[in-house]
């Protein structure tokens, strides 16, 4: 690091600080990483119950249930995304350096999914087995995730850049954020459908990979110009 | 080109153009919403299919339209004042959310109001009416936004974002019925084409749209003037307006 002082440092660098910080303050708040996580199992087991335990519902409604859970964890973790850099004003030195925001943005949202998106990834199998999901749609299922959950994390940052520095900050994320998550949860829960049918599914993952290529290029910039905006008032 | 869109820069300007504008659009979206209706639901030949049912697509099909058009005229006024900083702009953002909300709810209806009979159903989870009705939340999520900031022009720079973020949306509702096997039929009106439609029947839908935008425009003008009013309260030109017509 001291031999970097008098240079400017480069955008891979500035990009794996920003991850590592992330990281970190992730790793010593653990808690706050495993609630969504609990939210999430919480969510999914209330359709069997709530709904109906039969075998032949639970199979076709598996996936979308897991998929709408995944959303509402994604978004319950997103407040904190911004809100304690905001509140301790790390993020104002942010946006003071030199470097791009837009990069240091990437490497918090990439941070973001690292710890909500992954875990929620790494536990669908799980829940995919409780709702009798067969091993080849389980499989199409953590495909779907793997492309979606990083555009829920990469949309949803949008919505918590905007509000970050209002009171009402929750609530209102999800009013922001919800209507463009529908589109990823049509094409994730399609894939699965058409998966679970014997249909090919490589047009369906294609678009996921589409929509994930599109926010992976504009999120950062727009997020980068709203925390801007949230904290030029 | 250029002096007009400098000039719009100044409410003040604005205020007293569009005082001049506003008869004109209020008197000509009347005359031709008036004409329309009497033609739509008297006039034009009925359906050979769906009978006098039909006739409620003079309200759909323009309320549809001018829903996709002013969230697109949104952000395009978004992007304005985020580049040019123009309060015009950003009180433009402000007045069109609630009218654009207010249209998308409308289309929504007459929608569900025509498929009773038509569909057999209220309701269908096809592409074109899923994607209006995230259109509809795109235009709360606004409204939401304006609501929650104070300060007039974060409000108005964090509401722009969004609604260029929400942008994704319109072509999707555009070309839904193309891209999907829907219920929803193809657009009634294409400019590269003629409608499928008789003309008996496609004039008076023309009139509608036309004095709908017209009806968008009034609206629009008056809560801009309105929006002009509240936030310039404190020049002068605004104190002498206030004064001068409370003594009138």
């Amino acid at each position: 690091m001291s031999t970097l002082v008098s240079e400017t440092p480069s955008l891979s660098h500035v990009f794996s600080t920003v991850l590592k910080r992330d990281l970190t303050l992730a790793y010593r708040r653990r808690q706050d990483l495993v609630n969504p996580l609990i939210f999430f199992v919480i969510v999914v087991s209330l359709f069997p119950l709530g709904v109906s335990p039969e075998k032949s519902f639970l199979q076709e409604a598996g996936a979308g249930v897991v998929w709408v859970a995944a959303l509402l964890a994604t978004l319950l973790s997103l407040d904190g995304l911004f809100r304690s850099d905001y509140d301790d004003g790390s993020l104002e030195q942010m946006i003071l350096t030199p470097q791009p925001l837009f990069i240091m943005v990437l490497a918090k949202i990439f941070a973001h999914w690292l710890v909500t998106g992954v875990p929620l990834l790494i536990l669908s199998p799980v829940l995919g087995i409780m709702m009798h999901l067969e091993f080849e749609t389980i499989k199409v299922l953590m495909l779907t995730l793997l492309l979606g959950t990083p555009v829920l994390s990469l949309v949803g940052a949008i919505g918590a850049a905007l509000t970050v520095g209002l009171r009402v900050g929750g609530v209102l994320i999800s009013l922001l954020i919800l209507p463009l998550y529908i589109p990823v949860l049509i094409f994730g829960t399609g894939t699965v459908q058409a998966a679970a049918n014997m249909l090919p599914v490589d047009g369906y993952i294609a678009l996921l990979g589409a929509i994930l290529a599109l926010s992976l290029t504009m999120s950062p910039i727009a997020t980068a110009a709203a925390l801007r905006i949230s904290l030029s008032s | 080109m250029w002096t007009f869109f400098h000039k719009l820069g100044s409410p003040k300007w604005f205020y007293d153009i569009s005082g001049k504008w506003l008869p004109w659009f209020a008197a000509l979206s009347a005359i031709l919403l008036i004409a329309g209706s009497i033609w739509a639901l008297a006039i034009a030949p009925a359906d050979y299919q769906q009978g006098n049912s039909f006739r409620i697509i003079y309200i759909h099909v323009p309320s549809a339209i001018l829903a996709q058009s002013c969230f697109m005229m949104m952000a395009i006024a978004g992007a304005i004042g985020l580049i040019w900083k123009m309060k015009l702009a950003d009180m433009f953002v402000k007045a069109a959310a609630p009218v654009g909300a207010s249209f998308t709810f409308l289309a929504l209806l007459t929608g569900a109001v025509w498929g009773k009979p038509t569909w057999g159903t209220w309701w269908v989870w096809d592409a074109r009416l899923t994607s209006m009705l995230i259109l509809l939340f795109l235009y709360f999520g606004v409204m939401a936004l304006q609501a929650a900031i104070e300060d007039f022009a974060t409000a108005a720079k964090a509401s722009a974002v969004l609604a260029l973020v929400g942008m994704v949306n319109i072509p999707i509702i555009k070309y839904s019925v193309e891209w999907w096997n829907t219920l929803h039929q193809p657009a009634t009106f294409k400019l590269t084409e003629k409608p499928a439609m008789p003309v008996e029947m496609w004039v008076p839908l023309l009139v509608m749209l036309i004095g709908f935008y017209c009806f968008f425009a009034t609206v629009i003008l008056l809560r801009t003037r309105n929006e002009i009013l509240e936030r310039e309260r404190r020049t002068s030109w605004v104190k002498k307006l206030v004064s001068e017509e409370a003594v009138a």
